[in-house]
């Protein structure tokens, strides 16, 4: 998809600005958190089992070139094939030239979000080729031709009425009195719409939450079932899975899970979970005749050995998204890349660039609550300013900002004069927030209380509180 | 087109140079020992009687929407048939070949039409045989293969799944030693299926409704004794 995270800024002004948007974000806010802490609560060993999760990808990743080798070996052994992408770019030739060896017409997607780092649906379209999304979210953005605003559920900036609206334009082949007014008349049209096109489809692609070294197996995990209709009714199957989705066996795979559908949607086990190993056995009854693995890095062999590493060991649940004030505040799409939220922030400039993603890093409030949910154990908001330093050094900081910081810095070398400083700075706050005890408009700061109030301080500095006794 | 071999060798040896802590040799000692130990990591506490695991596998199946019913053998096909009746379905399934369905063309052929082999896109009702089911998450394995076919658990918008009470374990882990017997050491078959309820969505405000592209009922009989 295009980038424009460049225009961040204009794109969180629209964003804040846009009252559906908002409407549809309040779901996100109450709904996850709760079910998310309900889940980890419910489960005494959770705390242990992220530990564990982290520490068999942190092994996985000093050593993900030797399970990628033996993947690779086990699923040519089951007559698969595994190709590897160094690009999107790359990847997605690839597809197309497994479609077209095939003569494939339709192709039918399980929900992928490599495949929007690949471009693939537009790339396939050109060709003549016609991708199908086939998650209810995903089809329903695709009709909308938007891309996916949250990793999970793709669709969580649309409204129900926009979603009736996107069907009736959509489905001009149905009677146009038909019952609409509820969610499950919804769902029952598009499964029966999606239902012919899992029949047509010559090629089912789907993504890969994990990929087992020791059997050669793809594994992807979904509540709807689209993805084993996806897999399961084509003549090929093509996976599409970054490289550091590796685990070493299935028990490591089986801890992992543990924690992934806990943090992801608050369910102790997604709906499906599928283990897909090679194609169709002679005996077996149905099942694709050609299994693809395609391996992509893209950029992610580079983030090893610096100090984003950790961020590769991201099962992508949107527990970080779900946290996040910023990202409750704007939705995904502002972020203006394929990946929103704090772990977008943080992956997002290691594939794309910091260049054009400088904003990104700078688009949390450091609150701690992404480190805190997230399963991996991630160190988001340490990695996030990593990110900051890279984007200062390269002079991506806009120039009065610098002017700022610098000025800032300077007052910080001399504690007296910025006690005394601040004192007075906040005296003057203090007044001008008045009975109300804020303030609508900042002198040199009116973008930041262009959209919020700015609460006037009271009582003392942290150093005064400091000296005055009060540490706790 | 790529250079696939090319781009195969220059990401793995990105990786190697970027990655690696310890000498090679050592490195591949250990993943070669990683992954032949099978190490179990953390499992969560669980009953350990079998009258306690079947109790808390109906719990959390149900808890995911699925129904359950336990019967002794002999009502195994009478069972399948009620359930049909109780939800006004036509008394019409479709099976696979697992032998332990045999009791469902014999004495179930009275009671309704059975078909045999993979979903037709017509099918009402699929019927299968788990390989297991997970106590700890009310969840049921299934296996490919033409004792029952992986369509059947996906296609129909009814889907029974029988179980041996026997065959309920704890965790998740206990399922593959029994595979790595089954089919050989880093042996799988296609497709394993783990299934814990119907198939739902919420990507419409959030709101989860079941029934999504999978099966919209989920009804697992346990056999009892067995």
């Amino acid at each position: 998809m295009e980038i424009t995270s460049p225009s961040f800024k204009k794109n969180v002004h629209k964003a804040l600005r846009d009252e559906q948007l908002q409407q549809a974000m309040r779901h996100v806010r109450s709904n996850f958190i709760q079910k998310r802490a309900a889940a980890a609560d419910a489960l005494p060993e959770f705390e242990a089992l992220r530990d564990n999760a982290r520490d068999i990808k942190n092994h996985v990743l000093e050593n993900l070139d030797l399970y990628l080798e033996r993947f690779e070996s086990k699923v040519t052994e089951n007559g698969g094939h595994v190709h590897w992408a160094a690009t999107a770019s790359d990847a997605r030739g690839m597809v197309l030239d497994i479609c077209r060896r095939v003569n494939a017409k339709s192709v039918t997607k399980g929900k992928s979000m490599i495949s929007e780092e690949m471009e693939l649906n537009g790339f396939l379209e050109k060709y003549g080729i016609t991708p199908v999304e086939t998650d209810l979210g995903e089809y329903i953005i695709q009709l909308r031709g938007e891309h996916p605003s949250h990793i999970i559920a793709p669709s969580v900036h649309v409204t129900m009425n926009q979603v009736r609206d996107d069907f009736r334009k959509a489905h001009t082949h149905l009677p146009k009195d038909r019952p609409m007014d509820e969610p499950e008349s919804l769902l029952k049209e598009a499964r029966a719409i999606l239902r012919q096109k899992f029949m047509e489809a010559d090629v089912g692609i789907t993504g890969a939450n994990f990929l087992i070294a020791e059997t050669g197996t793809s594994i992807i995990v979904t509540n709807e079932g689209n993805g084993d209709l996806t897999q399961s009714l084509p003549r090929v199957h093509i996976v599409l899975a970054s490289l550091e989705k590796v685990v070493p066996t299935l028990e490591d795979m089986s801890q992992i899970m543990r924690v992934l559908a806990r943090s992801a949607t608050g369910q102790e086990m997604s709906v499906y979970t599928t283990l897909s190993t090679g194609p169709r056995r002679a005996s077996d009854p149905d099942g694709p005749d050609e299994y693809h693995v395609i391996l992509l890095d893209n950029g992610r062999s580079n983030m090893l050995g610096t100090e984003f590493q950790d961020m590769l060991r991201c099962i992508r649940c949107g527990a970080c998204l779900n946290h996040c004030p910023v990202y409750h505040a704007i939705g995904g799409h502002a972020y203006g890349w394929v990946y929103p939220g704090p772990m977008g922030s943080v992956l997002s400039p290691a594939l794309a660039g910091i260049e054009k993603t400088a904003n990104l890093p700078n688009a949390s409030t450091f609150c701690g609550r992404c480190e805190e949910v997230c399963p991996m154990r991630i160190p988001l908001p340490k990695m996030l300013r990593h990110w900051r330093e890279k984007e200062f050094e390269k002079h991506l900081t806009p120039p009065a900002q610098r002017r700022n910081l610098k000025l800032w810095a300077w007052f910080a070398k001399r504690p007296g004069l910025y006690r005394t400083g601040s004192r007075v700075a906040m005296r003057m706050l203090s007044l001008m927030g008045g009975s109300k005890k804020r303030l609508r408009k900042l002198p040199f700061a009116g973008a930041w209380t262009e959209d919020r109030d700015l609460p006037a301080p009271e009582g003392g500095s942290f150093v005064s509180q400091w000296n005055a006794g009060r540490r706790t | 087109m790529a250079d696939e071999i090319g781009s195969r060798d220059a990401i793995l040896s990105r990786i190697r140079s970027q990655a690696a802590t310890k000498p090679q040799a050592e490195r591949m000692a250990d993943v070669e020992a990683r992954i032949s130990s099978h190490k179990r990591g953390i499992l969560p506490a669980g009953p350990r009687s079998l009258i306690k695991r079947v109790e808390r596998f109906t719990q959390k199946a149900e808890a995911a929407q699925s129904t359950v019913a336990q019967v002794s053998p002999p009502k195994l096909a009478k069972a399948v048939s009620e359930w049909l009746r109780e939800h006004n379905l036509p008394a019409e399934i479709r099976i696979g070949q697992d032998p332990r369905l045999s009791p469902l063309k014999k004495s179930g052929a009275k009671l309704m039409t059975v078909n045999s082999g993979k979903a037709d896109p017509a099918d009402i009702t699929g019927v299968s045989f788990a390989e297991c089911g997970i106590a700890e998450s009310g969840t049921i394995a299934m296996l490919s293969g033409k004792a029952n076919p992986t369509t059947l658990n996906f296609v129909p918008e009814n889907h029974i799944t029988i179980v041996n009470e026997s065959d309920i374990l704890s965790h998740y882990e206990e399922l593959w030693p029994r595979l790595r017997r089954r089919f050989g050491r880093g042996k799988m078959p296609r497709t394993v299926n783990f299934i814990t309820g119907p198939s739902r969505s919420a990507d419409i405000e959030q709101t989860l409704i079941l029934g999504a592209h999978g099966p919209v009922r989920h009804h697992i009989i346990i056999v009892k004794g067995a």
